[in-house]
């Protein structure tokens, strides 16, 4: 075949000069202060927002559950049917995600208001109104609505390798439906559950729209506080930075103990 | 019996879950046509949003910027990204396992970091060029505008091509280059004419896929457009300003649009399917 290594040199050049070097220059940034001498203080003053890491990564693994549990019999259900059906269900849940999420999440802004069509159905009942608009609740709901997708097609795609037989196998040989689920179905899609889990829980822990939108003000999370420093009134690359640094080292975190979780299922599976 | 009702509670579940997907933008779509401004009462069918939407100067220069980043990104990514795919798999074990390491770091950064790294690079590029200048050597002052949302675009673009056109490679049998070869074609022409059309199906999808990124991407050009406005961008500035049923006119629009790619797509897919059956 062709052996032309020197053709894959623009794409590395382009590569470090644009995506390696810039994550080393965040680290700069984040280790000095405004003159550009070395100083820990940026990544200090992050405890003051600790608050805000702590709401970021609640609502993020909510979000993530939610998903998961949400997920996990539909992309089961979605494995078991006939494979021509199989893909337009596919085609169905793929299809919001080609609506952008900024169009997503405005639906749902006008949907929660508290005049909104949601409040309006449940005074037909005498319920309500509820104050659902920017609350926490709300913005764990975008992070659902949004990300939902991204849970369901890994899970999917790791339950339809299980074949019929083999839960079979476990039924007759006594299992119960709990231990079917348990002992047999989960560990088999624990590489889709990993999967799902960092897409979820990534784009969740580091948004900054979802919660401006339906949040408010009061439930910023680390994207939102990453923004205001960068193009904000707070204005403060360093501190931006040092943030930056920390949810990285959040998504490095997050990532490697679904690696771990990834390799004992496949281990699993090989049994 | 109980499979009976196992299956009627998988069918509701399933639609249920379809229901929480698609009502929102079903609620959306159908007050696009409101007469009145309110989003929770419906007083009368117009299509006046329509018409305002398409005399919205922000929104078709914002649309005409994204169509023109995404092309002229798509194009450089996707050359720079076969050729990259066609180097990395002449390459040994090792460094094939760097690159695509370094591939990846786009794909699982969040992208408000890569939005936010790549702006401090651009912030250095405007800082280090005033001494440039100095020097006599003539560059643009900033680079904020569509420089640097070509630039960002075109990165994070990149991986994706590579991760199309590498499997693509893999499969290919090295053997027909070779044989081109022997049968008197030099290494250009064994490359574009035999070579080339089977990967074109893998480089097309590729292409698609980029296209689709970037008109879609608001996080990283938020950091990096300068003071242009791409379409998710004006979109955002939209829905600060709370009520507009422009932007209901513009999803139901774009539902259609995606939707037409989508089901023109699977036709084309589905009879492709058939014809490959018919062979077999």
């Amino acid at each position: 075949m062709i052996k032309k290594k020197s053709l894959a040199a623009p794409y590395l050049v382009w590569m470090v000069i644009f995506m390696v070097v810039p994550l080393f220059i965040v680290i700069a940034y984040a280790l000095t202060d405004k003159s550009g001498a070395f100083t820990l203080s940026n990544l200090t003053t992050i405890g003051r927002y600790s608050s805000v890491f702590a709401r970021s990564l609640i609502l993020a693994a909510e979000a993530t559950l939610i998903c998961l549990v949400l997920a996990f019999p539909l992309g089961y259900f979605l494995s078991r049917l006939r494979s021509s059906k199989q893909h337009t269900m596919l085609m169905l849940i793929m299809l919001p995600m080609w609506m952008n999420f900024l169009l997503r999440t405005y639906a749902w802004m006008s949907l929660l208001e508290n005049n909104g069509l949601i409040n309006k159905f449940l005074s037909v009942f005498g319920i309500g109104p509820f104050n659902m608009i920017n609350t926490s609740g709300a913005v764990v709901l975008g992070m659902v609505y949004n990300y939902l997708p991204y849970m369901i097609l890994p899970l999917y795609t790791a339950m339809t390798k299980i074949e019929d037989s083999v839960i079979e196998a476990a039924q007759d040989l006594g299992a119960s439906t709990w231990g079917t689920l348990t002992r047999v179905l989960i560990p088999l899609s624990a590489p889709g559950i990993a999967t799902g889990i960092t897409m979820v829980f990534v784009p969740s822990v580091s948004t900054f729209i979802i919660s401006r939108m339906l949040g408010g003000g009061s439930n910023l999370l680390i994207g939102d506080l990453i923004e205001l420093q960068f193009l904000g009134n707070s204005y403060n690359f360093n501190l931006g930075s040092a943030m930056s640094l920390v949810l990285m080292v959040i998504v490095l975190l997050c990532m490697s103990f679904t690696n771990t979780f990834d390799e004992e299922g496949l281990e699993g599976g090989a049994m | 019996m109980k499979t009976k009702h196992w299956r009627t509670l998988q069918r509701a579940y399933v639609i249920l879950i379809m229901g929480f997907m698609y009502l929102p933008i079903g609620v959306m779509i159908a007050f696009s046509f409101n007469e009145s401004k309110s989003r929770s009462n419906f007083t009368g069918f117009t299509l006046d949003w329509y018409k305002s939407l398409f005399s919205n100067d922000m929104i078709l220069e914002a649309l005409a910027l994204s169509l023109l980043v995404a092309v002229i990104s798509s194009i450089v990514a996707t050359v720079l990204g076969t050729m990259a795919a066609i180097g990395i798999n002449g390459m040994g074990k090792k460094s094939r396992l760097v690159i695509e390491n370094i591939s990846y770091i786009p794909v699982v950064n969040p992208e408000i970091i890569t939005g936010v790294s790549l702006m401090l690079l651009f912030v250095g590029y405007n800082t280090g060029v005033t001494f440039l200048n100095g020097l006599g050597i003539p560059l643009p002052d900033s680079l904020f505008g569509l420089p640097t949302l070509l630039i960002s675009h075109i990165t994070f673009n990149l991986p994706y091509v590579i991760f199309n056109v590498s499997p693509k490679l893999r499969q290919l049998d090295g053997r027909i280059y070779e044989a081109a070869l022997d049968l008197g074609c030099d290494h250009k022409q064994a490359f574009f004419k035999v070579v080339l059309p089977q990967l074109t199906p893998a480089i097309l999808s590729a292409f698609l896929i980029c296209i689709t990124y970037s008109i879609d991407d608001f996080i990283i050009s938020y950091f990096n457009c300068g003071t242009l406005q791409t379409l998710p961008i004006a979109i955002y500035s939209m829905t600060r300003k709370k009520v507009s049923p422009e932007i209901n006119a513009l999803s139901a629009i774009m539902f259609l649009v995606i939707l037409t790619i989508i089901l023109v797509g699977n036709a084309r897919e589905s009879r492709q399917y058939k014809r490959d059956q018919r062979r077999v």
